[in-house]
């Protein structure tokens, strides 16, 4: 094997694949916030005394955990069109890993409202706040400060998901080193950098999830 | 476009054999990827756990890059690396190593945690009466480790049967590509799509239910 390592061509792309790990950043911050509401919402259902909203949020979740992300993108963006609803590529993906996220993160949600304590809730019904204000100022803070970890996680792994917007070709970071491949077949190099890009990327974001929940812990 | 009922189902039924045939190589794909990767997942674990400081260290560096690599640059990395190193693997290869590679670092991570789990008081019991590494992992860490790998190990099965779907990206005629196939011949992209989306939930679904019975049959009874 005389393959001779030459970075030289990733380098001169290097910009590209920056403007696209950009690009997968926004990509998963945007779909990560709408995943946020749609979590919440979905995860107050779950824990909800109604037996409808129970059963509506479960076949959600269970829809949404269970088909796989690049089947949920190519059904948004190439038959929903059909159907009169189009959108462009990064609109369609974004859609589709909030739907996609909403159901992880209402998992992660739910496992933290069940983790605090009932007293406390009983507590604001004592003193008269409304379900809305439980939920809003007692549940929610709680139950953030414990899915720290487990929402870090899910939300690392929902950003290496938006490599998979390069099948409808948005032009992230794999769209990007995939193209420096083709087009200079120095294929271990810009692959080393690429997957280096996300390794480290991931890094940072553990880092900070660290950083939060230090911040944020609850002193004892 | 629109398409009557018939006509769907008449396209379909022209098109059940390779769909079929599709289901079979993701469930292959999917199959051989976790057989393979809970192997070396476990080899991982033990490794992570129980190493000497290098081996600690390159096992760590090994599941910390591949965990942090998104699973479809894994398979375009495998498939356009291995071609170019001269190593000749049919995409079908290529795509089933990297997802067995990005199985092991899962694996490896969950037999990690399980072990770590174990009371040291254990192994130290085990030490005490003579008993061999090995010994002590035949018959005191795997039952208690056993219990709980598998459910998540499961779930891990069912992430495989997902990602198996990136293989069509390279060319693989699993279930996602063969029905990408009839709709790039019929336009039917709403109903085939669907129904591919119908088959993977069907599948994860029998999985994920298979877990939560794995769960309530090796919970320690209380």
């Amino acid at each position: 094997m005389d393959y001779v390592l030459n970075f030289s061509v990733v380098w001169r792309s290097f910009d590209h694949l920056l403007g696209g790990l950009g690009l997968s950043l926004l990509l998963a911050l945007g779909s990560i916030l709408i995943g946020i509401v749609i979590g919440l919402v979905v995860s107050f259902a779950l824990v909800s005394p109604s037996g409808i909203a129970r059963r509506l949020a479960g076949l959600y979740v269970t829809v949404t955990r269970n088909t796989p992300l690049l089947v949920l993108v190519l059904f948004v963006y190439f038959a929903l069109p059909d159907l009169g609803i189009r959108l462009g590529d990064i609109e369609s993906f974004v859609a589709t890993l909030a739907i996609y996220s909403g159901g992880y993160l209402a998992e992660v949600f739910r496992a933290g409202l069940l983790s605090v304590p009932k007293g406390l809730s009983e507590a604001g019904q004592a003193i008269g706040l409304k379900k809305m204000q439980i939920r809003l100022s007692i549940m929610m803070p709680i139950m953030f400060r414990n899915v720290l970890p487990a929402l870090g996680s899910t939300v690392i792994s929902l950003f290496k998901d938006t490599s998979l917007a390069a099948a409808i070709a948005v032009p992230e970071l794999t769209f990007q080193a995939r193209k420096i491949n083709v087009e200079s077949f120095r294929v271990v190099e810009t692959w080393i950098v690429a997957s280096l890009l996300y390794v480290c990327t991931c890094a940072v974001l553990a880092m900070i999830f660290r950083r939060v929940e230090r911040h944020l812990a609850i002193p004892r | 476009m629109d398409f009557t009922l018939t006509q769907i189902l008449h396209q379909l039924w022209i098109a059940r054999i390779p769909i079929v045939q599709g289901l079979g190589v993701t469930m292959a794909a999917a199959a051989l990827a976790i057989v393979a990767g809970s192997v070396l997942g476990v080899g991982v674990g033990l490794a992570l756990t129980y190493g000497t400081r290098t081996l600690r260290w390159l096992t760590r560096a090994y599941t910390d890059f591949i965990r942090g690599t998104p699973v479809l640059v894994l398979v375009l990395a495998s498939y356009y690396i291995l071609g170019a190193a001269g190593v000749q693997l049919s995409p079908f290869q290529a795509g089933v190593l990297a997802l067995a590679v990005f199985c092991s670092s899962h694996v490896g991570e969950i037999v990690r945690g399980a072990l770590q789990a174990i009371p040291i008081g254990q192994i130290e019991a085990a030490k005490a009466i003579g008993l061999t590494f090995p010994q002590t992992f035949r018959y005191v860490l795997l039952p208690l480790a056993i219990r709980q790998v598998l459910p998540t190990w499961v779930n891990t099965a069912a992430e495989m049967v997902k990602a198996s779907t990136l293989l069509s990206i390279i060319g693989v005629g699993d279930l996602l590509l063969a029905s990408q196939e009839v709709i790039s011949r019929t336009f039917m992209s709403l109903p085939f799509y669907f129904f591919a989306g119908f088959l993977y939930f069907t599948v994860n679904f029998a999985i994920e239910h298979f877990g939560r019975y794995v769960e309530r049959k090796t919970q320690i009874p209380s």
